[in-house]
């Protein structure tokens, strides 16, 4: 595992990918922190932290595209096959070695808040709350990437699906806002998520009879719920899009208050997806 | 040592290996020989893991493939189709990255590492960036990664594809170096390949094992054999009997038909009878009105084999059986589709009279009577 690590590592550095997402995020980093603290005169660097999540938009694409992808394409994926490694450990390494990217720059944002200190009362707590915040959502953020780039073999399609994704967690709790609350809506909802279920079987397993048997069971317990305890399905698409909201989790730290559930969820997701991962890859030596 | 057990691999409906078995004994060179397509790099990606059987299992050193994977693995060196090289490395770093994920360390690692270097003759190249090798080179380096760690069995898919014939024959040479202490297995469409370095050759083709044996078996029985089909115009006894006066003839077959009789001859030994079958007719004022020489090479073995198997694919109409046979049977089988074809032929230009009156036992040593095509079931179809 640790070969695959630092040869992750070693990738990264070599080329462009790692040095331009550390400059990328630092720069956006240093901007909202002048406007916001220098310029601004707030103390609070989690201000300015709240700003700049944005950047992961854009930044983690660029960082999670080629982890998977890549070794498809130029087929290595063979030589991690074949190497007497889990798979587990293969995805666990290239896994850490993003995050370590990622943890560079935001060990740097560490100093942030004590060069804040030199010049008036900072909340270092919740400065550095919010910074681990921060990285937790870029570690399930980068979970999330890397995922989508082991489901294809284009870097291209990679980046593009995990923007649009990305973007949808950071736009969702106003996308949920907009949704009716209504029991009806809800079970509408569900029944339209339900055969996107189908498909997504449908895809990936190529039984029709299968596709159309996970759908059909799924329809006939959300109409039975639906018509015994209706009061269940008033709000909860909305809530239930709510709770994919990744940044918005991050705001409670910045408001100061450390949220154990949003640690907790970070870590969910991220190993989630890094699971996710390994399946996707398990999947490929069965198609 | 390896064992496959009933492999199949379908992508949706169609089958890419089809009910594989076979057993790799230790210290052995193993070619892998099919054209295009046959299923041999995907027989050696389940075999190595890279990709998942639909049905059946794979054993290495009693380690099942799927169940153990990192035990089974680590007896493996496996060379895929196309190198797996990580192109922004120097097959310095590159090997030293495989040797620690293969948990090589310290001085194992670099005298692991020097040694496969020197092997494939990368030195010049060792701190160049993979990516500005040439093809040869990174074929090298492909066949570096998967000697490294000395693991007991070498699976090595086309080793020589892409390279110069000088490198073509280092390579061979090192194969042939690698089998004195490892299990290799090899695959290569190309026969010649095959038959300069392995000791064993599975022949594969449409999914199928369609021969395996020992090159040692397949040449032997290759050497002084020849076939020799002729028609004569004559009855069918008179060219029987002249044919059971040659000498030399293993075998022999003779078809009536309307004008002329066809006979093809099994012909034993390295001579070549044609003059001696000549005379031998025109002192019997037997007119020969054709007559055409084979010789059965292993090509000849290798295409008729793959090719029939290429027909039934597309035919798919017979039940599936076993189609594994030994190097003995393809011979007869060669003779058995010149039978058919000939038999084939002769009925499609003119049906063969029911009144022909069937040949008195000679003295020739063995005779067919081959008029009667409907019994015939060809293992084998023409070309």
């Amino acid at each position: 595992m640790s070969a695959i690590y630092k040869r992750e590592l070693h990738s990264y550095f070599c080329g462009m990918t790692g040095p331009i997402f550390m400059a990328f995020l630092l720069l956006m980093t240093g901007i909202y922190m002048t406007v916001y603290n220098l310029t601004g005169g707030y103390p609070n660097f989690e201000v300015a932290l709240s700003g700049v999540s944005f950047v992961f938009l854009i930044a983690v694409p660029v960082l999670t595209m080629r982890s998977m992808a890549e070794e498809k394409h130029a087929r290595t994926d063979q030589l991690l096959y074949a190497l007497p490694v889990s798979l587990t450990s293969v995805v666990m390494a290239k896994y850490l070695a993003m995050v370590t990217v990622l943890g560079i720059p935001v060990g740097v944002m560490c100093f942030y808040p004590l060069i804040l200190g030199q010049y008036g009362k900072v909340g270092f707590a919740s400065a550095y709350g919010s910074i681990l915040a921060f990285f937790l959502l870029g570690c399930a953020l980068i979970a999330i990437g890397m995922f989508i780039s082991s489901l294809t073999e284009s870097q291209v399609i990679a980046a593009v699906v995990s923007v649009g994704v990305l973007l949808l967690t950071y736009l969702m709790s106003g996308l949920a806002g907009l949704l009716p609350e209504t029991a009806g809506a809800s079970y509408a909802g569900f029944l339209v998520a339900a055969i996107l279920v189908g498909l997504i079987v449908q895809v990936m397993v190529k039984n029709s009879t299968v596709s159309m048997g996970v759908t059909a069971v799924l329809v006939v317990i959300l109409s039975a719920l639906y018509f015994f305890k209706q009061d269940l399905f008033a709000g909860a698409l909305p809530d239930l899009l709510e709770s994919l909201a990744l940044f918005d989790r991050m705001y409670s730290f910045t408001n100061g208050i450390f949220d154990l559930t949003a640690v907790v969820y970070y870590l969910t997701v991220a190993a989630l997806f890094v699971y996710l991962t390994v399946q996707s890859m398990d999947k490929k030596r069965w198609s | 040592m390896i064992e496959v057990k009933h492999l199949v691999k379908r992508y949706g409906d169609f089958e890419a290996v089809r009910d594989v078995s076979f057993t790799v004994e230790k210290g052995r060179i193993y070619g892998f020989l099919g054209p295009n397509g046959a299923g041999k790099s995907t027989t050696m990606n389940i075999i190595t893991g890279c990709l998942a059987a639909t049905e059946g299992e794979v054993t290495i050193n009693g380690f099942d493939i799927y169940e153990d994977p990192v035990e089974a693995k680590s007896c493996i060196g496996y060379l895929p189709e196309i190198p797996p090289l990580y192109t922004d490395m120097t097959p310095d770093e590159y090997l030293h990255f495989v040797g620690k994920a293969k948990g090589l360390k310290g001085k194992a690692l670099e005298d692991g590492v020097d040694k496969v270097i020197a092997k494939t003759s990368l030195t010049p190249m060792r701190s160049r960036l993979i990516k500005n090798l040439s093809k040869g080179y990174k074929q090298r380096v492909g066949i570096a990664q998967a000697i490294l760690g000395d693991p007991e069995i070498i699976i090595l898919d086309e080793p020589t594809v892409g390279l110069d014939p000088l490198q073509i024959i280092e390579i061979r040479d090192l194969i042939r170096e690698l089998g004195q202490n490892h299990t290799v297995i090899l695959s290569s469409h190309i026969l010649t390949e095959i038959s300069a370095v392995c000791d064993y050759v599975i022949i594969i083709a449409g999914g199928k094992i369609v021969a395996s044996d020992t090159i040692e078996n397949l040449t032997k029985l290759n050497e002084g054999k020849s076939y020799i089909d002729m028609d004569v115009r004559g009855s069918a006894e008179a060219v029987e009997a002249a044919a059971g006066a040659l000498e030399g003839v293993a075998k022999l077959e003779v078809t009536p038909g309307e004008d002329k009789t066809h006979l093809r001859l099994e012909v034993e030994g390295k001579d070549d009878i044609r003059d001696h079958v000549f005379f031998t007719f025109a002192d019997r004022r037997l007119p020969i009105i054709a007559m055409q020489y084979e010789e059965v090479t292993l090509e000849k073995v290798f295409l008729a084999l793959t090719e029939s198997q290429k027909r039934d694919r597309q035919e798919e109409s017979e039940t599936p059986e076993d189609t594994r046979i030994r190097a003995e049977d393809i011979f007869g089988q060669i003779g058995q589709r010149r039978e058919e074809e000939t038999a084939a032929d002769n009925s499609a230009e003119a049906p063969v009279p029911e009144d022909v009156p069937a040949p008195a036992a000679g003295s020739v040593p063995e005779t067919k009577q081959n008029d009667n095509t409907d019994d015939y079931k060809p293992l084998f179809g023409g070309n």
